[in-house]
């Protein structure tokens, strides 16, 4: 399948390790990535937060010229896909809103095109079946939790993830590629992200908690499709409380043993290559 | 003469707050109870009460980390994280201000970052941020292990159309 890619600011610094696997594991899979052209920022928190309409109208600036290439959009960063599909949620209910917005963004937003984000596409179009096939090295001794946030979920009528509360699509990703994914209940709490830079403190508990939660759960590492929570659960947590962070595309990379897929852990703050080679997987 | 509670609802654009039975279900899920002045259900009472200057001057609304469980388990889908947006603004629109500075200096460091190139610089946004905010050392030792880890790049690509990024900063301008 082709889709339009939106990288988004964190793919492209703080979350390349994400952008790098992502684009192995879709040619991997068959799935042909055209960036969208001269994208910018969606706004993320801090439009939403100061200035609704400026918030709308910067998603909706990307999503009209998504819809210039007439396909799906892959929006990996849960941030922005949140915000995209807030966007859209707005724009498709308010009529008087819609013609403001697009008065303000000097173009006609259609809302023809599919926002999604690479854990649906990947488990929905290309199929849990289909990724073990590809699997020539189980990551076996790999203990994950998986940890989806809060931007991929909520609020759900707006974003429509699956089992919002108790999502699966992610643990069974990492069973079909040899991890044993361990269960626990902190999948969809909140790492503080959003305040990650103005309130650290506060926010430091939060990740501390987040890490004895996955090591009560027997858990090495943690995996997850967020670049907010990466960053923020791979520098903030105390010393001794770290644990390895992965995006789950890394892992999927490196059970396909695609060409690369050794490259990106050397880019984390908190150095997973320790517990892999440990392990016998790199 | 609009109440607080008419103002709010108009802007939150959605169910309106007197649905809110009081059930306490968006404080129980509320991952910063115990930082905030007046929990969320607390606040929803006080808009009711017109509570005006007490709500746009405490610092629960900028504490919200926006993660949205509140709505999520709200039996009556009250949007309890798009009120908080909605008092932000109002707070920022009417003068009164940020109780909690830095939470809005970071906003601010992020679009006017975003207003300069399109998509965020990280490096160029937080030296912006420590400038405004004086917190100059905090994080220091992480800023210099990512930019050898190459993951803060000075050169970032920028959008190319600014013209239209920056017309939509101009028409969208808080009054």
């Amino acid at each position: 399948m082709k889709v339009s890619y939106y990288p988004g600011c964190s793919l492209h610094a703080t979350g390349k390790e994400y952008d790098q696997s992502m684009k192995a594991v879709s040619r991997a899979l068959d799935i042909e990535l055209k960036e969208v052209d001269d994208w910018s920022c969606c706004g993320a928190s801090s439009a939403h937060s100061t200035n609704f309409d400026l918030s709308i109208a910067l998603s909706a600036r990307n999503l009209v010229l998504a819809e210039k290439d007439a396909m799906d959009v892959m929006v990996p960063c849960a941030a922005c896909y949140n915000r995209f599909k807030t966007a859209e949620h707005h724009l498709k209910a308010d009529k008087d809103l819609k013609a403001k917005i697009e008065g303000v963004v000097g173009a006609k937003y259609q809302g023809g095109i599919a926002i999604r984000n690479p854990i649906d596409i990947i488990y929905n179009e290309i199929g849990i079946d289909a990724l073990a096939a590809k699997v020539v090295k189980p990551l076996a001794g790999l203990k994950p939790v998986s940890y989806y946030g809060c931007l991929l979920l909520r609020p759900p009528e707006v974003c429509q993830f699956e089992n919002y509360e108790n999502p699966f699509m992610m643990d069974k990703m990492m069973k079909a590629i040899g991890a044993d994914v361990k269960m626990w209940s902190y999948k969809t709490d909140c790492c503080g992200g959003s305040l990650a830079i103005s309130k650290t403190a506060i926010v430091v508990d939060m990740c501390d908690k987040l890490m004895s939660a996955a090591k009560e759960a027997d858990a090495n590492c943690v995996v997850t499709a967020c670049p907010l929570c990466m960053a923020n659960l791979d520098m903030r947590p105390s010393e001794g409380k770290k644990l390895p962070i992965f995006y789950f595309t890394e892992l999927i990379s490196l059970a396909m043993g695609l060409p690369g897929s050794k490259d990106t852990f050397k880019s984390h703050i908190f150095d997973p290559q320790p517990l892999l080679k440990q392990l016998g997987l790199i | 003469m609009e109440t607080f509670l008419e103002e709010v609802n108009k802007k939150i654009h959605g169910v309106p707050l007197q649905a809110c039975y009081h059930c306490r279900k968006c404080t129980a899920g509320c991952p910063m109870t115990k930082h905030m002045e007046y929990n969320p259900n607390k606040v929803i009472k006080m808009i009711q009460n017109g509570q005006r200057d007490k709500v746009l001057n405490s610092s629960t609304i900028w504490m919200c980390l926006s993660c949205e469980t509140c709505i999520t388990r709200c039996p009556n889908q009250v949007d309890i994280a798009r009120m908080m947006d909605v008092l932000r603004q109002m707070a920022i629109e009417t003068g009164v201000g940020a109780r909690e500075k830095n939470v809005l200096k970071f906003h601010e460091a992020f679009l006017a970052g975003m207003k300069r190139g399109g998509r965020i610089n990280e490096p160029f946004m937080m030296v912006e941020y420590k400038l405004k905010s004086g917190d100059l050392f905090s994080d220091a030792m992480i800023g210099l292990d990512m930019f050898m880890k190459g993951k803060l790049s000075l050169l970032s690509p920028r959008t190319k159309d600014m013209k239209s990024v920056k017309n939509i900063f101009e028409k969208t301008k808080n009054r």
